[in-house]
């Protein structure tokens, strides 16, 4: 059994938290798997190199996190949204079987990575597509794993032996919204942020179920990626441009706000979140 | 309506998943029947369902189906062979999927491999390497095979009834003493013809009463008109033949006086001992002590022959194989290519074949007691038909229908 908590409690941020990150040196729009790439919009390499060096510095001066650095690779573009190599639960790392074959190049540097650092590597049989941290998002201790763009709903069977956790499914419909950290966010044990318009009304009542604080966003944030923060503690880092409504949801339940430049990014549909993937120290 | 089971399992009560997939079933203009509930005891448990879908059309079936599966509900055929690894040499792991004799096909790696050389009763062995699946007997698994296990991902063809209208429309249906013999012979005749032109082999599996019954001089004229390509058989069959071939008796009856001969009882030891002293039928042949019979025929004509012991023998003759696995596996290689057996008086031997033979072979039994022609089936061999008639009689008739000249 592989539990996140050895200790059996929910713990989050984990007091021994490190982060995963790749410089964009090698990053651009190459080919369009999402709606949100298009490869007539290029990425402004100096740009993104700036906004994704802004975003190290607050992780590690700021917030004095650890962040371990990723060689980049040329011709794998993506690898920067380290988020999506695999999901990683203790000193077991579950690698990610991309979909698309334009990503699953990553998967082998992901793997020789963890291997070499001591970790556990599991990976699940082919026929399974499953994205990693970007589909699969705990809130205390169940697990909500996003599925039919990128990960298979029938993964979620096979999750759940390996980690012995309930496993929700929740099928996303927005395209736009393809994984489920583009419209889902764990804040804490009892709070996420999310946007209804990425699930159907099985996915709204599981939710509202099983979270005992469900925030909601609006379209205009979702589209900004307000989803896809970053969560160290009580520190959220998003992409800028936040509504006032909320902020001020944010702000009362405890929340720091940290807006940063991230359009380059959003380029190829990620933001904080899909640029960081989180380990033990 | 047709219909499909699939399953779905996971936590799928907590997430709505199981309601979702119910509604779009009705949504899609579907059916559901739910055949079986697993709910999981504490929250970190999955739950498991069993559902018989089914639609008015196989297109709607088809939608449905292609919904579900995203949704994770998968038929229970499209899932993916399990595969455990044995861990002894001759002993499959508990649930191995014990096979049939009809064509299988198993899912493995996202597509469908035909199961090479099946038969019933053996389980199913895939060679991760080259993806081939083959049938195994138990005794031949070896430890690390990986074995089947379960039946999903196992799909079994049944077989499609000929439209032609021959013989073999018959098949299935109760043996009876009261059928029109000669039209079935008749039909026999045809199925050999059209085998033997297909390119197919014959096997004969035959019992001693051929001989008692005086069939052996028309078996013979089978072997040379090369309607056999394969004889099984045991002690019996090729010691009576050999004692008539040598004394022209047949467990010391004479064949063509209708009278016991004097201390003729011994004939057979007589015949075992001359052909255990030339060190086997095939040199007695070469010898030139064996000149007639059907032994001899089948080792003029070249024609292979596997005689297996069994614990009541007399001898036995050097050529019996005593050793039943190494008879079986004997058997099992000369039943390569094999379109049709034909099975005369011979209980052991026929059921024994039986079990070894692809659902796909013609099978014909001849028995003068129909409790055989029966059992065989009863045993899984259902592709055949049963003649319930005297051996000799049934030889006769078939070689007056294939037109064999008289000697």
């Amino acid at each position: 059994m592989i539990s996140n908590y050895p200790d059996g409690k929910p713990a989050m941020p984990l007091p021994s938290l490190a982060l995963l990150m790749c410089r964009p040196s090698h990053y651009t729009v190459a080919y369009e798997i999402n709606p949100w790439m298009k490869v007539t919009r290029q990425v402004h390499q100096p740009v993104a190199a700036r906004q994704w060096q802004a975003l190290y510095d607050l992780l590690t001066r700021s917030l004095r996190v650890p962040v371990r650095l990723l060689r980049p690779v040329k011709g794998l573009p993506d690898l920067v949204f380290t988020a999506n190599a695999g999901l990683l639960v203790g000193k077991a790392f579950i690698r990610t079987n991309f979909r698309h074959p334009e990503r699953q190049g990553e998967e082998v540097i992901f793997e020789r990575y963890f291997r070499r650092r001591g970790y556990r590597v599991v990976t699940l049989p082919r026929q399974f597509n499953f994205e990693g941290e970007g589909d699969a998002l705990w809130v205390g201790d169940t697990l909500f794993l996003g599925f039919r763009f990128r990960t298979d709903a029938t993964v979620h069977e096979h999750l759940s032996k390996i980690l012995h956790r309930r496993i929700l499914p929740l099928e996303l419909v927005d395209k736009r919204f393809y994984h489920l950290d583009t419209c889902f966010c764990p804040l804490d044990a009892t709070s996420v942020l999310w946007y209804p318009g990425a699930f159907d009304r099985y996915g709204w009542k599981a939710i509202e179920t099983h979270v005992p604080d469900p925030v909601p966003v609006s379209t205009a944030d979702a589209l900004r990626f307000c989803c896809n923060a970053l969560v160290i503690d009580r520190a959220v880092i998003l992409h800028g441009g936040v509504s006032k409504p909320l902020r001020k949801e944010l702000e009362r339940r405890g929340f720091d706000l940290y807006e940063l430049d991230l359009s380059e990014f959003l380029k190829a549909g990620g933001s904080a979140k899909c640029l960081v993937l989180r380990m033990t120290r | 309506m047709v219909s499909e089971i699939v399953e779905v399992s996971g936590h799928i009560i907590d997430s709505l998943i199981l309601p979702k997939i119910l509604d779009e079933i009705i949504d899609l203009d579907g059916n559901f029947e739910i055949l079986e509930i697993a709910i999981g005891k504490r929250k970190t448990d999955p739950s498991t369902t069993r559902l018989r879908v089914s639609a008015t059309s196989e297109q709607k079936l088809q939608v449905i189906l292609k919904r579900l599966a995203r949704l994770g509900a998968t038929p229970l055929t499209l899932r993916e062979v399990e595969l455990v690894r044995t861990r002894q040499d001759g002993v499959f792991p508990s649930q191995f999927y014990s096979t049939t004799n009809l064509p299988t096909f198993v899912r493995y790696q996202e597509r469908w491999r035909p199961v090479q050389n099946i038969e019933m009763d053996c389980g199913i062995v895939i060679d991760p390497h080259t993806s081939r699946a083959s049938c195994v007997p138990m005794v031949h698994v070896k430890k690390g095979d990986h074995v089947v296990c379960g039946t999903a991902g196992v799909r079994v063809t049944p077989l499609e009834r000929s439209r032609n209208k021959d013989v073999f429309q018959f098949m299935g249906s109760a043996v009876s003493s009261e059928k029109p013999k000669a039209l079935l012979i008749e039909g026999v005749a045809k199925a050999m013809g059209s085998t033997r032109r297909a390119g197919q082999k014959i096997l004969v599996v035959g019992g001693p009463a051929i001989v008692h019954t005086g069939g052996g001089p028309y078996l013979e004229r089978l072997i040379e008109a090369k309607y056999v390509d394969v004889l099984f058989g045991g002690n019996g069959l090729a010691t009576h033949d050999i004692e008539s071939a040598l004394y022209g008796t047949s467990l010391g009856t004479s064949l063509d006086r209708k009278a016991a001969a004097r201390d003729a009882h011994e004939h057979h030891m007589r015949a075992i001992n001359t052909i255990r002293a030339c060190g086997g039928i095939r040199q007695a042949v070469r010898q030139g002590v064996l000149t007639k019979g059907i032994m001899h025929a089948c080792v003029r004509h070249r024609i292979p022959f596997v005689l297996a012991g069994s614990i009541r023998d007399d001898g036995p003759l050097p050529d019996v194989i005593t050793d039943v696995m190494t008879a079986q596996d004997e058997m099992r290689h000369h039943l390569k290519g094999v379109g049709l057996a034909l099975m005369i008086a011979s209980t052991l031997h026929a059921i024994a074949t039986g079990n070894l033979l692809r659902a796909t072979v013609k099978t014909i039994c001849v028995d003068i007691n129909p409790a055989v022609v029966t059992k065989l089936a009863d045993r899984g061999t259902f592709q055949g038909i049963g003649i319930v008639s005297d051996a000799a009689s049934f030889l006769r008739e078939l070689c007056h229908d294939l037109k064999l000249p008289r000697r």
